[in-house]
């Protein structure tokens, strides 16, 4: 087991808003929230998640490809030809912008597994899994920004704005979108290590260190995880792999699980509770996030956010209409929702969770 | 009777002026060391062991226990206690026996590692302010659990958990025998225990009647001599612990002398008064994993399904051995560790053989990770736990709780001087004779220990606080948080640990 890793620590802003309704919703406006609070980041790593931007590609999985040459996207693309139908190949759209440095290749592609390639008891959705694990962790100068279906993750190092020019986020349509800034401590700029972070239809974008994160590693290690990145963002997103995919706790089991209750609480559970919160601890004792985070996740039934169990960082919620919306800060929302029905901050380790209706 | 080549190590001296004749150190002494001669008190050095009763209870003052400056000529190959030993042996023709822990300085790995703590990129919490978990369950957890909802959305557990014992903080008293340690020890243990919601441990010696108000808080031990077993003692305590094997000993037996076998000992363990009692080197309806896995079924199916602890003494292959006892179905695996304690054990054992607890807790949590199982079992860590910060340490390399053993004699006057094995200790606690066991106050010294456990817990809580977590399942096997210091490329790679700097 390789312990010799050196961790990364970034702080960060993050937003994020959902119609619950489905109606499509430009992504000038995650832009813009996430443009005020430029000053959570450092312009070291900023990025956002749209879910419902590809209807119609709806029922393949779009992979949003990070190539650092031309080498690595031909072996990439030898193993996809031989693994997946893919039904379209382009290069994502961009538009020069100052003061951003020099981008990797971008592509993506709309895939489905070879039905001969999935063979035994392995569902789809772990096929394309490990492929993601293989491409990330043995495929040298890739990196899958994301892989899931009618979603896409568009990141990069520079600001919010930056980044959001330089995907023309604008054109896109969408009902749930995140956004994230980065202010990593120690690393330098890459691409691929900016939020968010995401596996199948998963996305995170998540502001905090976990103080944890040590054991949350080796707890997902014994599973078969690969944690190639060391980001706590790639931790959140393969425990929630585990506890919601694999192991089918519902979302707000899983995030009682990753914040769970103190003992003083559960001891005063009514008896059934109790047991259930008890058997969640002493299960997923070592997958418990613990440190500061709140974090927001999306996926293609909705949006959820989250915070550490004593609310060590920051999270506002407010609602307009059909649309939540979910920040560090009130000001994010309040620049593209002045006048929110309802605005509060939820309290630690208490989820927001909003599902989609239609 | 001839007079002993072998060099007193200590020189017991008692300033004439000081002196008032009161006598009490020769009351005090339980080696004889004191003796009165009509007008003073005479001194026969060659029989201190440096325990320090008479020291702490002489009024005036005037005792003082000095280490014998008379040593062999200094040779570096040749030690003081090579010399002396082959000395005592040429002298009995027996094996040199030993109490406590080994004393030879061997690395202690707990002292090359280091803790974290938390600067700006995460805040550290503090435990008089905020809630600071220390509850641990000891016993099989499931991989996954299934819970089901209702149609009015309220969860329900649908996985049945494996039996549980729950300790409210992840401390707990290692095995020690009646017989090995006196009645009222054992009472100051329970005491302990009881009311800091933890366990004691019975060891091989059966229980006695007077602990059975404890019961909540007893671990009974069965181990190859089956001192004291029947049906009722197995269904007394929280669980059942196979011994396998001591850190202080591994691979051979227990040793009570008949010395050390009064009447309620005698009851207590179901033989005769006086006689030797010696537990045979292995079980001997174990001598395979596969005799384990029956063994450890039989004593579930006896005591319907209470959680089976195994005790094994932490020797090189400890990791595949572990793995092995894990998969025979124990539900908890007691690591003791080259450093831990004895109450009797031939020096030659004690001193080489084993390893010690920081790599085997290490290897064998990685094994079992490596292996899928590490939840199928608790991990105890015991053998050289001297603090807290011992304590996380070994937490951090992947134990469920740490076992205290010496640690809690020490609460209650041991000064380890390692002479457990006579009987004669002069603060009552490894001695069965009356007049000396007296001396040891149940409660006073329950409260003592107590307090170390309070103490200890407030520690770990400031220790978990520093490292911004505020559950102790945060530090078990977060390795992440321990940087090791001054050690080699391959221990730490061992340990799963980096080093300093990176």
């Amino acid at each position: 087991m390789n312990h010799d890793y050196q961790k990364d620590i970034a702080g960060c802003g993050l937003a994020g808003l959902i119609n619950k309704k489905k109606n499509p919703l430009s992504g000038s406006h995650i832009a813009k929230s996430m443009a005020l609070m430029n000053d959570r980041g450092n312009g070291l790593g900023a990025g956002y998640a749209a879910y419902g931007i590809y209807p119609e590609f709806a029922e393949l999985y779009a992979f949003h490809l990070m190539y650092d040459d031309h080498t690595s996207r031909m072996e990439v693309e030898n193993h996809l030809k031989n693994n997946y139908h893919i039904e379209k190949t382009e290069e994502i759209p961009t538009r020069p912008v100052e003061g951003l440095g020099i981008s990797p290749l971008l592509l993506r592609y709309f895939v489905c597994p070879l039905e001969d390639k999935v063979v035994g008891d392995m569902t789809e959705k772990e096929f394309v899994v490990n492929t993601v694990m293989k491409i990330n962790s043995e495929m040298e100068g890739a990196y899958v920004f994301s892989s899931g279906k009618n979603m896409g993750a568009f990141k990069g190092v520079g600001n919010p704005k930056e980044i959001a020019d330089f995907f023309l986020l604008e054109e896109y349509e969408g009902y749930i979108w995140t956004g994230h800034t980065r202010f990593p401590t120690n690393t330098p700029g890459w691409w691929g290590g900016a939020h968010p972070f995401t596996l199948l239809d998963w996305s995170i974008v998540h502001n905090g260190e976990i103080s944890s994160y040590g054991i949350n590693k080796r707890y997902l290690e014994m599973f078969g995880y690969k944690l190639t990145l060391l980001t706590d963002t790639e931790v959140v997103a393969y425990t929630l792999d585990l506890m919601i995919r694999k192991h089918g706790l519902d979302i707000p089991l899983a995030c009682s699980a990753l914040a769970p209750p103190f003992w003083k609480d559960i001891d005063k559970m009514p008896d059934a509770e109790k047991e259930v919160y008890t058997a969640l601890r002493l299960a997923y004792g070592s997958a418990m996030l613990n440190g500061p985070f709140s974090l927001l996740f999306g996926h293609s039934g909705g949006l959820v956010g989250i915070n550490d169990r004593i609310k060590l960082r920051p999270l506002v919620a407010a609602e307009h209409g059909d649309v939540t919306y979910m920040a560090s800060e009130e000001s994010a929302i309040r620049e593209i929702c002045p006048k929110p029905d309802k605005v509060w901050a939820p309290r630690a380790g208490d989820p927001v969770i909003v599902e989609l209706e239609v | 009777m001839f007079k002993s080549l072998a060099l007193p190590e200590y020189l017991a001296t008692i300033d004439k002026e000081k002196c008032i004749r009161c006598k009490r150190c020769i009351q005090n002494c339980g080696w004889s060391v004191y003796s009165w001669g009509g007008d003073r008190v005479q001194i026969d050095t060659q029989k201190c062991v440096k325990c320090l009763r008479c020291y702490h209870y002489c009024p005036e003052e005037a005792i003082d226990i000095l280490n014998n400056e008379t040593r062999y000529k200094d040779n570096a190959n040749w030690g003081f206690s090579h010399i002396r030993n082959i000395k005592r042996q040429a002298e009995t023709g027996g094996m040199p026996l030993t109490g406590m822990g080994s004393d030879l300085p061997y690395t202690i790995l707990f002292d090359h590692l280091l803790l974290d703590a938390c600067q700006v990129t995460n805040p550290s919490i503090d435990p008089l302010r905020e809630p600071m978990e220390l509850r641990t369950y000891l016993g099989k957890k499931p991989a996954k659990i299934a819970i089901e909802r209702d149609k009015n959305e309220k969860p329900s557990l649908k996985t049945k958990l494996g039996p549980q014992i729950k300790l409210d903080v992840p401390f707990i008293f290692s095995p020690m025998s009646f017989g090995s340690i006196s009645l009222n020890a054992q009472k100051v243990l329970a005491y302990a225990a009881k009311e800091n919601g933890i366990v004691m441990n019975t060891g091989e010696g059966g229980l006695h009647e007077d602990l059975f108000p404890y019961t909540d808080n007893i671990i009974v031990q069965v181990a190859s001599g089956r001192f004291g077993v029947n049906p009722q003692y197995l269904n007394a305590g929280v669980a059942v612990e196979i011994k396998i094997g001591q850190g202080a000993k591994p691979g051979i037996g227990g040793h009570l002398p008949g010395e050390k076998i009064p009447l309620q000992v005698a009851k207590t363990r179901m033989i005769p008064v006086g006689s030797d009692a010696l537990s045979p080197a292995p079980q001997h309806d174990i001598y395979s994993i596969e005799d384990l896995r029956q063994l450890i079924y039989a004593l579930k199916e006896a005591t319907g399904y209470k959680p089976i602890s195994v005790k094994i003494a932490t020797v090189h292959n400890v990791a595949a051995i572990v793995s092995g006892i894990v998969r025979a179905g124990a539900d908890i695996v007691y690591l003791d560790g080259f450093r831990g304690g004895t109450g009797a054990a031939p020096n030659v054992i004690r001193d080489h053989m084993g390893i010690p607890i920081e790599y085997a807790v290490a290897a064998v949590d990685d094994r079992l990770r490596q292996e899928g199982i590490r939840n199928e079992a608790s991990i105890i860590a015991a053998g050289g736990i001297r603090s807290c910060a011992d304590a996380a340490k070994a937490i951090a390399l992947g134990a469920d709780a740490v076992g205290l053993g010496t640690t809690a004699l020490i609460t209650m006057g041991c000064t380890t001087c390692g002479k457990c094995y006579t009987g004669n200790c002069s603060w009552g606690i490894t001695s069965q004779r009356p007049e000396l066991t007296a001396r040891l106050d149940p409660e006073v010294f329950g409260e003592r220990l107590s307090n170390l456990i309070k103490a200890w817990s407030h520690e770990l809580q400031e220790i978990l606080g520093a490292l911004g977590v505020n559950s102790v399942e945060s530090l078990r096997g977060s390795r992440e948080r321990l940087r090791g210091i001054g050690l080699d490329e391959q221990t730490l790679d061992i340990l799963g640990v980096k080093p300093v700097g990176r």
